[in-house]
């Protein structure tokens, strides 16, 4: 049985660390500062600058928290055995299992904290552009500078960031930080061109391939579907049901990352 | 309580850093980066790019379209020698990568119809990219009036361009000023006051600076047209030296008659569309 008490104590002390750890939040200030330079950039491109800046906004969202998400999650399990700081950790009344699910708490907690940093500083330079157009061009805009599904978009990329920190902490509790980050970064890779296994068939002439690719295309995570920016960016509608459905399996992958890496770290021998 | 030795440490850095610029200032007078001669795309298919860009396929959109606004300025700029060979692909390229990007849409078509040096000269490009926009997005009537547009003012088919009109009248959602310039178009085919009017609804109904200026500029050039037009109808009897719309004072030929200086930025003029047959 888990105690929610030693989850919650392993994963504020794990909160505590990742934001003290300065790694994250400079990379927090640079997305601040790019947002800042993206206002500059908009002016070279013919009155696009709300796309660009909405582009660019989203997309350094989704990249420097993957950044974040890979290279804290990579070292949530590896960094405390090289520190050998695991041994007095788990002599304690803590289970290995409150370990794992404290520490992807935690990292989660300070994913969440960092992009909300992000999408505040996002949100103050859409609100400086909504002031300072003037009423004639927004009139062309396909959606209002601080469009609420903006935060939908935000809410997707956070669920994909979750998935792939909930990967990364799995391939942590086996192999080296290096490999792990490699693998995390494959499956990650592999994740956006998931639909292309589905379709496998109309690549090669063998059923057999096509099959187990299409076995593939189930397992693998589908992160595809976790991108609306383009959607959200153009106005054009999204089913509040694809977002729902994206983020059940979003919970539901995370669960079953979780369980690998927690029957994974059960076994292992620290001696 | 600073280290010791700090102020020293800084002051190394600080001449270090003077060396460095010194440096490039020094090689950068004998060397430039390696530019072929013709400018290229280093990557040919948008399919691939958009792949290869992982879900970020907006973005790099958004670069290449920043490479074509630049491309095209810089071109622009160079006058007579100008090269806009690269154009059309770069705008392929955005559009393939975001089918949605409107502005590409219809300021590509723009830049692509213009006439050389200003542009390519292209307006059949033009109508392609346009085209390509109406089967992304069949719903934007403003890509099917900007096709009548090409056809009216750039290739001078009135009939052509009334056609275009009437089927962007016909989208849903199309303003209903569309049909009365489909039928304008139609009987008067291209006449001075049909092209104001066409110029006048675009700079009314624009949504960007750039695209107003342009339709200002147009109307301007309309202006002048029509001022000429009555300067030349009395051309011994004008004294001084009259100024176009724009400010730059007229030029007179060997035979007396008033002309657009080359200095103004109006200049050149456009020809004027034959009436419809």
């Amino acid at each position: 049985m888990v105690s929610l008490r030693a989850v919650r104590l392993v994963a504020w002390a794990m909160f505590r660390e990742t934001v003290r750890d300065r790694v994250p939040l400079s990379i927090a200030a640079f997305c601040a500062v790019l947002l800042g330079v993206s206002y500059l950039i908009s002016q070279m491109t013919a009155g696009q600058d709300l796309k660009i800046i909405k582009d660019l906004g989203l997309s350094s969202l989704s990249v420097f928290g993957l950044l974040i998400a890979v290279f804290l999650g990579i070292n949530l399990v590896a960094k405390e055995v090289e520190r050998r700081s695991i041994y007095p950790v788990i002599a304690k009344p803590v289970t290995r299992e409150e370990f794992l699910l404290g520490k992807y708490t935690g990292l989660a907690l300070a994913l969440v904290a960092n992009l909300a940093a992000m999408t505040a500083a996002f949100f103050a330079v859409l609100l400086f552009v909504d002031v300072a157009t003037p009423a004639f061009a927004k009139s062309g805009w396909p959606a209002p500078a601080t469009d609420p599904w903006l935060l939908a978009a935000i809410g997707l990329i956070v669920a994909e960031l979750l998935v792939v920190t909930a990967i990364a902490l799995f391939f942590s509790t086996f192999s080296s930080p290096m490999l792990s980050a490699l693998l995390t970064l494959g499956l990650w890779v592999a994740g956006h061109f998931n639909a292309d296994l589905r379709r496998f068939e109309a690549v090669v002439d063998v059923p057999a391939l096509a099959w187990i690719a299409r076995g593939m295309y189930y397992v693998l995570p589908n992160l595809a579907p976790f991108d609306i920016k383009a959607e959200v960016v153009h106005g054009v509608p999204v089913a509040w049901s694809h977002v729902g459905l994206t983020l059940a399996y979003a919970v539901t992958y995370i669960t079953l990352a979780l369980l690998a890496a927690v029957a994974v770290f059960r076994r292992r021998d620290f001696k | 309580m600073a280290p010791p030795g700090s102020t020293r440490l800084l002051l190394a850095m600080g001449g270090l850093l003077a060396v460095a610029i010194a440096l490039q200032v020094v090689r950068d007078r004998g060397w430039q980066p390696y530019e072929p001669a013709t400018p290229l795309l280093w990557v040919q298919s948008p399919e691939a790019v958009a792949r290869a860009s992982l879900g970020h396929r907006n973005l790099v959109a958004d670069v290449y379209w920043i490479r074509a606004v630049v491309y095209y300025g810089s071109q622009r700029l160079s006058g007579r020698g100008a090269d806009y060979g690269l154009l059309y692909p770069l705008l392929d390229f955005v559009t393939t990568l975001d089918p949605r990007f409107r502005i590409a849409y219809r300021f590509g078509a723009i830049f692509l119809a213009e006439g050389y040096p200003r542009g390519p000269g292209r307006p059949d490009l033009a109508i392609r990219l346009l085209e390509k926009g109406v089967a992304a997005d069949p719903a934007r009537w403003e890509y099917v009036q900007d096709i009548g547009f090409v056809y009216y003012w750039w290739l001078r088919d009135a009939r052509a361009a009334a056609e275009w009109f009437q089927r962007a009248s016909a989208v849903p959602g199309a303003p209903s000023w569309l049909r009365l310039l489909a039928a304008t178009t139609f009987a008067s085919g291209g006449d001075r006051r049909s092209s104001r009017q066409l110029w006048q609804q675009l700079q009314d109904t624009a949504d960007n600076d750039w695209l107003r200026r342009t339709a200002a500029m147009r109307l301007a050039q309309l202006d002048a047209m029509d001022l000429l037009d009555r300067l030349n109808a009395a051309a011994d009897r004008v004294r001084g030296v009259p100024v176009d719309p724009a400010g730059v004072p007229f030029e007179r030929d060997a035979d007396g008659r008033f002309r657009l200086s080359p200095q103004s930025p109006l200049w050149p003029l456009p020809q004027e569309p034959p009436a419809t047959p």
